[in-house]
C-alpha cells in the first residue's frame, strides 16, 4: 500500500523541528540563517510558513502521477509504489523540464554548482522503504505531520474535518489535486495564502502530454505509408507520361529569359 | 584572396570575442553566474530562442525536401541544397546551444540508454538526434560530390527517398512536440498561448517559417553570393506561404474563440501587447502584403514579407516560452548579457559556416538554366536529382 503524510496546520506550533530534521536527513546545513529563510530552496527542502498565528508547511507533494517524473527524459525522477518520488542525480542531465512542469514549483536547482543537481524532498524514500516514518513525521512533537497509509490518513483527515465544523477549510489538499498526492494538507486558512494553487486541475498532469504522445506509434507507419504513396503516384505520373510519348519534363519556366531577375 | 577587414567582419570578430568570454564564464562558473535563470524561471532564451526558434528556423529542410522529392515539384530543385545546408547547420547549432543550457552537458547522451518514453523531452531528444543524422546524410552528397567519391554517392542516392520520408516524419514529430512540451503546464502558461492545439500550431508555423526562411535565404544569397535569384520559385513559395498563414490564422482565432480566450485579446496588459505584436507580424502584415499582387510578384516585397513572418514566429516562440510564463512565475525575465552573448555567438557562427560552405562546396547549381534543359532518361529522374 502507498504511504503518505498528513499535515494538519491547526496542530502545528511552528517549532521548525521538521525543517531541522529534514536538513539533517539530507545532509544540508541548518543554521539560524537557514531557519529564518521562508522559502523552499536547493538547501531547504521543507519550510514552515507563518502568517499571523496560521502556519503551513511546504514540501514536495510526492504526487500520485507526478509531472516531474513523467517529463524527465532520462527517468532520473521516479514515483515509487510506496509513495515517495525519488531522484537519481547520476542520471540527470540538467534539462530542468521537471522544474518547469511541476505545478507546485517544488524542484529547486543548484544554480551555482558546476555539476548541479535538482533538489527536492523525496519523502525520505530510504526510511519509508525500510518501514520507518519520514524524518519530519518522526520528530514532530504535536503530531501535526503524521505518517501512514494514504487511505487511512485520508479517512482520518475526513473525520477531523467532519468532527470539527468550521475549524477547517473544507478541503483536503492533495486528495484530488492533480489526481491525488502523497502529501495531504489540512488548514484553517485558505491554501492559496501559502502559495498552493487553488484553481488546479484534478486530472493527472502527465495525461495532458500523453494524449498527444500516445499517438506517435500510430502516426509513424501511417505517415510513412502516405508519404511513400504520394511519392509513388507523383513519380509514376511522370513515367506514364514518358511512355505515352509526351515529354517527361515539365516546362519549368515560360522561357529562361523572362521571369528571372539578375 | 586577400583578407579584407570589412564592417561585418569586425562585427563578427567582436561577437566572437564576447561570446568566447561568455562561454568561459558559463563553463567555469556555472549557470547561476552566467544566466538570469532561477528556480522560478528555469528556462530562458537558450531554450526559448536557441532551441525553439533554432529548430523552427531550420524547418525549410523538411518542407522543401518533401516538396521536391515526395511531391515531385522539380522546379523547386535549385533551392533545395541551400535549404538543406541551413537545416543541417541549424540543428548542429541547436545541439551546441543545448550544451550551454544543460546543467550537466556531459550527460547529454543519457537518453540513449536511460529511456522514459512518456517524456516529450525524450521524444524530442530522439527525433532531433535522428533528424540531425538524416540531415547529415541528405547533406553528404554535396561533400561527396566535391571530393568525387562516386561509390559513396551511389549508396546515398539509393537510399535517398526513404531518407527523405524519415526526415519528414521526424520533423513533423519534433516540430510539433516542441509545442507539446508546454501542454504539461495548463496552470502556468498564459491562456493566450496555452491550448491543446499547441503541437498543431508549432507544426503549421514551422512550415510557414520554413517557406519564409527559404525566401529569405534565396534573397540573401542573391545579394551576397552573386547567385541568380530564382524569382518564379520564390513567387510560388510566397503563394504557398499565404495559404499556410491563412490556415494558421483561422485555427489560431477559432481556438481562442472556443477556449473562451478571445476576450483576453482586448484586455490591456503586458501579455496582450505581446500577443498583438506577434499577431501583427505573423498574420496581419504578411497577409495584407501577400494579398497584393505587386508584393507577391516582386523580390523586394517577398523579402520584406518573409522577414516579417520570421520575426513574427520568433516572437511567438518567445511568447510561449517566456512571456506566457512570466505572470505565473511572478517575475519579468530579462536575459543576462552572457546569455545574449552566447546566442549572438551561435547565430554569428551559423552565418559564418553558411558562408564558408557556399564558398567551398557545390551548394548552388553552377548552371541552373542549363541543368534544367538537359534531356533526362526516363526512370532516372529521382536518381539524377538525388542528394539535391
Amino acid at each position: 500500500m502507498s504511504k503518505a503524510l498528513l499535515y494538519d496546520a491547526t496542530m502545528c506550533i511552528d517549532c521548525k523541528q521538521c525543517e531541522a530534521a529534514c536538513a539533517e536527513k539530507n545532509q544540508l546545513p541548518y543554521t539560524d540563517a537557514v531557519a529564518a529563510e521562508d522559502r523552499q530552496s536547493e538547501h531547504k527542502l521543507t519550510v514552515v510558513l507563518a502568517k499571523g498565528d496560521k502556519y503551513m508547511r511546504r514540501l514536495c507533494m510526492n504526487c500520485g502521477e507526478p509531472a516531474c517524473a513523467s517529463v524527465c527524459p532520462v527517468a532520473a525522477l521516479r514515483k515509487t509504489p510506496e509513495g515517495p518520488v525519488i531522484y537519481e542525480s547520476s542520471r540527470c542531465m540538467g534539462c530542468r523540464y521537471c522544474m518547469v512542469a511541476c505545478p507546485f514549483g517544488v524542484p529547486k536547482y543548484e544554480w551555482n554548482k558546476l555539476a548541479p543537481r535538482v533538489q527536492k524532498c523525496t519523502m525520505c524514500a530510504d526510511r519509508v522503504l525500510a518501514g520507518q516514518p519520514t524524518a519530519c513525521a518522526a520528530i514532530c512533537p504535536t503530531g501535526a505531520t503524521k505518517f501512514g497509509e494514504r487511505d487511512e490518513l485520508l479517512n482520518e483527515a475526513r473525520r477531523r474535518v467532519h468532527d470539527n465544523p468550521g475549524k477547517y477549510v473544507d478541503r483536503i489538499y492533495g486528495r484530488f489535486e492533480v489526481g491525488g498526492t502523497s502529501v495531504l494538507l489540512l488548514s484553517s486558512a485558505p491554501f492559496e495564502e501559502f502559495g498552493y494553487p487553488s484553481q488546479i486541475t484534478q486530472d493527472p498532469l502527465p495525461l495532458f502530454t500523453y494524449r498527444v504522445l500516445s499517438r506517435i506509434p500510430d502516426f509513424v507507419p501511417l505517415g510513412g505509408t502516405v508519404l511513400g504513396g504520394v511519392w509513388w503516384i507523383t513519380h509514376r505520373r511522370e513515367e506514364v507520361a514518358a511512355k505515352e510519348g509526351k515529354t517527361s519534363k515539365t516546362v519549368f519556366y515560360p522561357s529562361t529569359a523572362d521571369g528571372r531577375k539578375k | 584572396m586577400k583578407p579584407k577587414l570589412t564592417f561585418w567582419k569586425v562585427v563578427f570578430l567582436a561577437i566572437l570575442a564576447v561570446g568566447m568570454y561568455a562561454t568561459l564564464v558559463r563553463f567555469t562558473q556555472g549557470l547561476g553566474a552566467s544566466t538570469h535563470l532561477s528556480d522560478k524561471f528555469p528556462w530562458g532564451i537558450w531554450i526559448g530562442f536557441d532551441v525553439l526558434c533554432g529548430v523552427m528556423l531550420a524547418a525549410g529542410g523538411f518542407t522543401l525536401t518533401a516538396a521536391v522529392h515526395i511531391l515531385n515539384i522539380k522546379r523547386l530543385q535549385p533551392i533545395v541544397r541551400p535549404t538543406i545546408l541551413t537545416a543541417f547547420l541549424g540543428y548542429l547549432l541547436v545541439c551546441v546551444a543545448l550544451m550551454y543550457d544543460l546543467g550537466k552537458p556531459y550527460n547529454i547522451w543519457h537518453p540513449l540508454i536511460m529511456r522514459n518514453p512518456h517524456s516529450v523531452m525524450f521524444e524530442v531528444a530522439y527525433c532531433v538526434m535522428l533528424y540531425t543524422a538524416v540531415l547529415a546524410l541528405e547533406f553528404s552528397p554535396i561533400v561527396l560530390e566535391r571530393f568525387e567519391l562516386k561509390n559513396a554517392l551511389k549508396v546515398v542516392r539509393a537510399v535517398l527517398i526513404p531518407l527523405v520520408i524519415c526526415g519528414v516524419i521526424l520533423s513533423t514529430l519534433h516540430q510539433s512536440s516542441l509545442g507539446t512540451l508546454y501542454l504539461i503546464m495548463p496552470e502556468k502558461l498564459h491562456p493566450l498561448w496555452y491550448t491543446p492545439l499547441l503541437p498543431v500550431f508549432f507544426f503549421l508555423s514551422a512550415i510557414a517559417v520554413g517557406l519564409a526562411m527559404t525566401i529569405f535565404e534565396s534573397s540573401m544569397s542573391a545579394k551576397h553570393f552573386g547567385q541568380q535569384l530564382e524569382l518564379p520559385i520564390i513567387q510560388e513559395l510566397g503563394r504557398v506561404l499565404l495559404v499556410v498563414l491563412a490556415i494558421y490564422g483561422i485555427l489560431r482565432f477559432e481556438d481562442l474563440l472556443h477556449r473562451d480566450a478571445l476576450k483576453l485579446i482586448l484586455r490591456p496588459g503586458y501579455e496582450t501587447y505581446l500577443f498583438w505584436i506577434e499577431t501583427a507580424l505573423t498574420l496581419i502584415l504578411p497577409m495584407i502584403l501577400l494579398l497584393q499582387k505587386k508584393v507577391r510578384a516582386t523580390a523586394g516585397g517577398l523579402y520584406v514579407t518573409a522577414v516579417l513572418v520570421i520575426l513574427g514566429f520568433i516572437t511567438n516562440r518567445l511568447n510561449v516560452s517566456i512571456t506566457g510564463l512570466e505572470s505565473s512565475a511572478g517575475l519579468h525575465y530579462i536575459p543576462k548579457w552572457t546569455e545574449l552573448a552566447v546566442t549572438a555567438l551561435i547565430i554569428a557562427v551559423g552565418f559564418a559556416l553558411f558562408g564558408l560552405a557556399v564558398r567551398y562546396l557545390p551548394i548552388f547549381p553552377a548552371e541552373t538554366v542549363h541543368a534544367y534543359e538537359e534531356p533526362e532518361a526516363v526512370g532516372t529522374g529521382v536518381l539524377s536529382h538525388a542528394g539535391d
